[in-house]
């Protein structure tokens, strides 16, 4: 009692709370949390394997892997083995046929969001929304036969439209007039299936727009299309992009599909309507059958490079998404 | 809903409250009535019913509002005055399964017929809302000029009418220098007045205001019942409030809106110091005196 602090004389210390939960409570947190971790400790986990079993050819091949263009492994008469590990056509037609992807799905999804948010009456669009998310869950094999069987004699006919008018533009000449198996075929069968993700990203966004600046563009005399031009697209531009992104990061790890259609040549090839192109998972699942030692070691490697940009395009993607979600803005 | 008068009325002597609020309605400078003020447009409401659903919101309310006139809708909440507003320039109908009947006539056309394009409706009726509203994502000056943008209006010169709104709004000295920042840095005051210089930009001949101070402090909503009766000179104005403070100040006739738990409606409207000082039911009597509401 002899320390007795007067009233005022002191701030007092703040106290630390502390609660004491059940076992059973205890149990269930850890059960949660462990599960929680376990994604990104997958995840880590695979990135560690890629890159340690890919270290090898980073150290043998240097920067020359990701700029290289050939393939080879050659044995010569003293059964000595020679590497030439280079993935550059492949990252240029893993861009190329992303790039067509997303040119021709982003505005198609964002469509399809617009319709489904604002015009679809509501058994429709209860319809078309199962029907779209369902294009999410439709096996990759089989949008690959549809796209070689059914769209390739299509779009093989507008390609050469396109070459017969627009080949004076660099991108759309070719060195020869071979049109089929091309980046641009490729593209389009994965702008149908980045549609789903583009499409659910952008309609989340699109039907948080306040109602309150909808009415007021209503209220100034706007059309139906004027006010989702004023308020709608400005709200929801940035979920859009970061729906974009996801959207890319699906159209980079597309493998079956597009090994379906396109035809992988060694070689860069930026003539997107041109039959030949590259892509790194393809790439992947074209050697992998065949490959030993190094090569094997050189698949892993650009599988780890292929993890890398997924990685960087849907961290930004989330990133974007979340953003805009929070700020309302 | 709202901060209410009639609340602090109804601790006051009741015969006192709704003199008082006669005074404030006799104290307003020129009593309009119509045709001494030939512009803006005239509005008529005949026989209007409103449904959300099944739910009858609003039955059978027949309002004119003579051109140039400020009229000043009143009542409880729940009474239907917010839904009669609304079926004035046909927001109504964006409310999913709203449904009206009857008919409303600007300038003696039919709003609600067959073949108009509801947009040019909106076009002449122009509305301000409860909750300030401008486009976040635009400047000041963008904002005001929306309307043009959105209804694909050619202005002779944006920059006159750029001042001209806003002065007439009462924001242009607090602007004029930041015509390029962003609407959101406002006061809420601020960007009601804003709200109203975009409004005001389509040329309207009828004003809609839905409690247009509700969500705004003392100070903001005098500036604005200011602007209200500058604007009353030149347009038309229907104002919806809780405040009877502010009816008394600002309208020159009064409807009373009130529902008895069936649809709301309109128990009676006459000059705006007659339903303060001496309505002809007891019901307004009540609600103007603070007995209830």
């Amino acid at each position: 009692m002899s320390s007795a602090v007067l009233p005022g004389s002191a701030t007092p210390k703040a106290r630390q709370i502390t609660t004491n939960p059940r076992t059973s409570d205890k149990v269930f947190r850890g059960v949660v949390t462990s599960f929680g971790f376990s994604a990104l400790v997958l995840l880590t986990l695979i990135g560690i394997f890629l890159a340690v079993r890919g270290f090898q050819t980073f150290s043998t091949e240097g920067f020359h892997f990701v700029t290289g263009f050939k393939w080879d492994v050659s044995t010569d008469e003293a059964g000595k083995i020679t590497y030439d590990m280079g993935i550059g056509a492949m990252l240029v037609g893993t861009v190329l046929v992303s790039t067509v992807a997303l040119i021709v799905g982003v505005p198609l999804s964002v469509s399809v969001a617009l319709f489904l948010t604002f015009y679809a009456p509501a058994r429709i669009k209860t319809l078309l929304v199962s029907v779209v998310d369902l294009m999410a869950s439709f096996p990759s094999v089989l949008f690959g036969l549809w796209g070689f069987f059914v769209l390739m004699p299509m779009a093989t006919y507008w390609a050469k439209l396109i070459y017969k008018y627009l080949h004076w533009i660099p991108i759309f000449s070719a060195p020869q007039p071979y049109f089929e198996r091309s980046p641009f075929i490729a593209g389009l069968v994965l702008a149908i299936m980045i549609i789903p993700i583009v499409t659910s990203v952008s309609r989340e966004v699109f039907a948080q727009t306040p109602l309150d600046r909808v009415q007021a563009a209503y209220a100034l005399g706007a059309t139906k299309w004027g006010m989702i031009r004023a308020v709608v697209l400005p709200f929801g531009s940035s979920g859009v992009v970061g729906g974009a992104m996801l959207g890319l990061g699906r159209a980079f790890g597309e493998t079956v599909a597009v090994y379906t259609i396109l035809n992988l040549v060694f070689r860069p090839n930026w003539h997107v309507l041109f039959g030949a192109g590259g892509n790194i998972a393809s790439l992947i699942i074209l050697k992998w059958g065949e490959a030993t030692g190094l090569e094997t070691k050189a698949l892993l490697a650009a599988g780890f490079i292929l993890f890398l940009m997924t990685l960087v395009v849907n961290m930004a993607a989330n990133f974007i998404v979340s953003r805009t979600l929070k700020s309302g803005k | 809903m709202s901060t209410d008068s009639s609340s602090a009325a109804s601790s006051a002597s009741n015969g006192a409250a709704s003199k008082s609020l006669a005074d404030v309605s006799a104290n307003r400078a020129s009593h309009r009535t119509p045709g001494n003020n030939p512009i803006g447009s005239g509005l008529e409401a005949r026989g209007v019913h409103a449904w959300f659903s099944k739910h009858h919101a609003l039955s059978n309310v027949s309002l004119d509002f003579a051109a140039g006139t400020v009229t000043a809708l009143i009542g409880p909440s729940g009474c239907g005055k917010s839904t009669f507003i609304r079926t004035l320039n046909r927001m109504h109908e964006f409310i999913p399964g709203a449904a009206m009947a009857g008919e409303v006539l600007l300038d003696g056309k039919d709003v609600y017929a067959d073949g108009i394009d509801v947009t040019k409706i909106r076009l002449q009726i122009g509305m301000v809302f409860q909750k300030p509203n401008p486009f976040p994502s635009m400047t000041i000056g963008e904002n005001v000029l929306s309307g043009l943008k959105l209804a694909q209006i050619k202005a002779e010169n944006k920059d006159d009418l750029l001042e001209e709104c806003l002065v007439r709004s009462g924001l242009w000295n607090e602007v004029k220098d930041r015509l390029d920042a962003h609407a959101g840095g406002l006061s809420g005051g601020q960007q009601q007045r804003l709200c109203i210089a975009r409004a005001l930009a389509v040329k309207p001949k009828v004003l809609l205001m839905d409690e247009p101070c509700s969500a705004l402090d003392p100070g903001s909503t005098l500036r604005i019942e200011d602007t209200i009766v500058e604007l009353a000179k030149s347009i038309t104005i229907v104002i919806v409030t809780h405040n009877m403070q502010q009816a008394a100040r600002v309208s020159d006739y009064t409807a009373f809106f009130l529902s008895d738990g069936g649809p709301g409606q309109m128990i009676e409207v006459g000059p705006t110091n007659e339903i303060f000082s001496r309505p002809s039911d007891q019901r307004t009597e009540n609600y103007v005196s603070g007995r209830f509401g």
